[in-house]
């Protein structure tokens, strides 16, 4: 089966910075990836670059046979893409129900009450807090919140930097059980983490970056038998 | 709170019946400038884009419909407009030139005060636009010229023009060019991994303000007969529009025009008196501590505060 997303020899960075200097892979419909690899790696530029949020230097990027290096985000998320940034990134001073709204904004009125209902229907929490603050919420709540309105422009994939990251590991587990029921619902996911254990229960496939280049690919059982991956990010 | 608007409205309707022809004139003051602080507050305010150069737009607005009128005789009520366009291709250009290089905070506020300066510098250079001096507007009290005997007149234009922004400002709200104006002013980075095409709605809030203020230049034109380019591009005029939707509270419907009705009358009262004690410019120094006072104590303006506080007494039983 061919790739939905395609990554091919992909260069990014801030000014004279070069973050990613050598990153291929492929995502296929309805897999969940994972994207592992340590702090400064290139793994959330590597989604940036995706996303049109940073240019793509060199390389190309394609997305279900077209390519997407050179579109501007708002093009990006037309195609069927959504972007869960680091850290949330939530409009504090907004609602929840303000913040998913705005995940769905390019939708028709209709669509996005359908949307709203299913992202309830798997965060029943959001559906109770709707009316509060986003900013008010915990962190795992927060991250439910930031996925939904992922969730809300009903793409076809799912981008997702670091959603375990400050959570406690009940509220990761938690999190990690509605990816996958997402996964189910027929949403392909590229997940980068640095909790690689948790990623790689997930992932059906996955990617080591380091130093801006892909160290190692293979299987989720590939991965967590490899030496490197014990030793390295398992720290068994 | 509909019916207390409709309750606002009678009374500033039936106002200038009872009210003196110093009192109609300051209602003018209140109600230009809220018209102005509205205007600004839709890329200023909902949108988060520090514009200090609004001064720029009265000035297109202002000479060109009084050059339209002085030169072609054509009225003001049709050169307002075509003013008003002007004013917008240049908000447009200012904007464009801003938000496609990713001028943010402080530098797009220096983009906005220089342009501004430059219109300035090009109105008092030029002597077809009357240089330094300025163009003065013969009073002929002609209705069709935009002019009036009568100061009620120009009360009536005032408000109408206040509540045509304020009804622009209302649609951008409850629409979804408010709720991207809004994601945009609180984590633009945020708004543009959601897809919002920050670019356009930065553009398109730049080109509705300028457009509007622009209109506001014509009404400045004609009502005070003269336009001087130290008077109309200079910072103060900037700094005057700018003031009242922040002391009111940027980014609300309400906060321009509360904001007007605090320091207009404050501006104009204690200029007043301080002049008539021999105090010369006391009323500024009066102005500047009230405004540290609002950046110390109400930095979101009052209007948010004012809101909370009637909240919690009708909440009370």
């Amino acid at each position: 089966m061919s790739a939905q997303l395609r990554l091919d020899a992909v260069e990014a960075g801030y000014g004279d910075l070069v973050a990613v200097r050598d990153v291929s892979l492929e995502v296929r419909a309805g897999e969940v990836v994972a994207l592992i690899g340590s702090n400064g790696a290139g793994k959330t530029t590597t989604l940036r670059a995706i996303t049109g949020l940073l240019p793509v230097r060199r390389g190309r990027v394609e997305f279900e046979g077209e390519r997407l290096d050179g579109l501007g985000p708002a093009q990006v998320v037309a195609r069927g893409i959504a972007h869960v940034p680091e850290a949330r990134q939530l409009f504090p001073t907004m609602t929840v129900r303000e913040n998913l709204e705005l995940g769905a904004a390019r939708r028709a009125r209709r669509r996005r009450s359908d949307a709203l209902d299913l992202v309830f229907t798997l965060f029943p929490r959001l559906r109770e807090r709707q009316a509060q603050l986003a900013g008010t919420l915990s962190g795992g709540e927060q991250q439910m919140c930031a996925i939904g309105r992922g969730l809300m422009a009903a793409p076809k994939l799912l981008l997702l930097d670091e959603p375990s990251l400050g959570l406690a590991p009940v509220t990761v587990k938690l999190i990690f059980e509605n990816l996958r029921a997402i996964n189910a619902r027929g949403t392909t996911v590229l997940l980068v983490e640095q909790n690689v254990a948790r990623a790689l229960e997930l992932s059906h496939r996955g990617y080591v970056i380091e130093n801006g280049r892909i160290a190692l690919a293979g299987t989720r059982a590939e991965l967590a038998q490899s030496g490197h991956v014990r030793q390295a990010y398992l720290g068994l | 709170m509909r019916w207390g608007g409709l309750a606002a409205l009678l009374v500033l309707l039936a106002l200038p019946a009872v009210l003196s022809s110093y009192a109609v004139t300051i209602f003018i003051l209140i109600f230009f400038y809220a018209y102005l602080g509205q205007a600004w507050n839709i890329v200023g305010g909902y949108a988060g884009q520090l514009s200090a150069g609004h001064a720029a737009f009265v000035g297109v607005g202002g000479y060109t419909a009084a050059m339209l009128s002085n030169e072609l005789g054509l009225t003001p009520w049709v050169g307002m407009f075509a003013g008003a366009a002007l004013a917008a291709v240049l908000g447009g250009v200012i904007g464009y030139l801003g938000f496609r290089f990713g001028l943010r905070g402080f530098y797009f506020v220096l983009l906005t005060v220089a342009f501004a300066e430059v219109g300035r510098i090009a109105a008092s250079n030029i002597d077809a636009l009357g240089g330094a001096l300025g163009l003065y507007i013969t009073f002929t009290g002609d209705p069709r010229q935009f002019q009036f005997q009568d100061n009620r007149a120009y009360y009536y234009i005032a408000l109408a023009l206040l509540l045509l922004a304020t009804g622009v400002a209302w649609a951008i709200e409850r629409r979804r060019f408010g709720a991207y104006l809004a994601a945009i002013r609180e984590d633009e980075g945020a708004a543009e991994a959601l897809g919002v095409d920050t670019l356009r709605y930065k553009l398109l809030a730049m080109l509705v303000s300028s457009f509007l203020t622009g209109l506001g230049g014509t009404f400045y034109a004609f009502y005070l007969f003269s336009l001087q380019p130290n008077a109309v591009f200079g910072i103060p005029m900037s700094v005057e529009i700018i003031l009242r939707p922040i002391v009111g509270g940027a980014g609300t419907l309400l906060g321009p025009i509360l904001g007007s009705f605090i320091l207009t009358p404050l501006g104009e009262l204690s200029r007043f008196y301080f002049g008539q004690s021999g105090l010369y410019g006391a009323h500024l120094i009066a102005y500047g501590l009230l405004l540290i006072g609002v950046v110390l104590f109400l930095p979101e303006g009052a209007y948010p505060r004012l809101a909370r506080a009637l909240a919690r007494r009708r909440a009370r039983p």
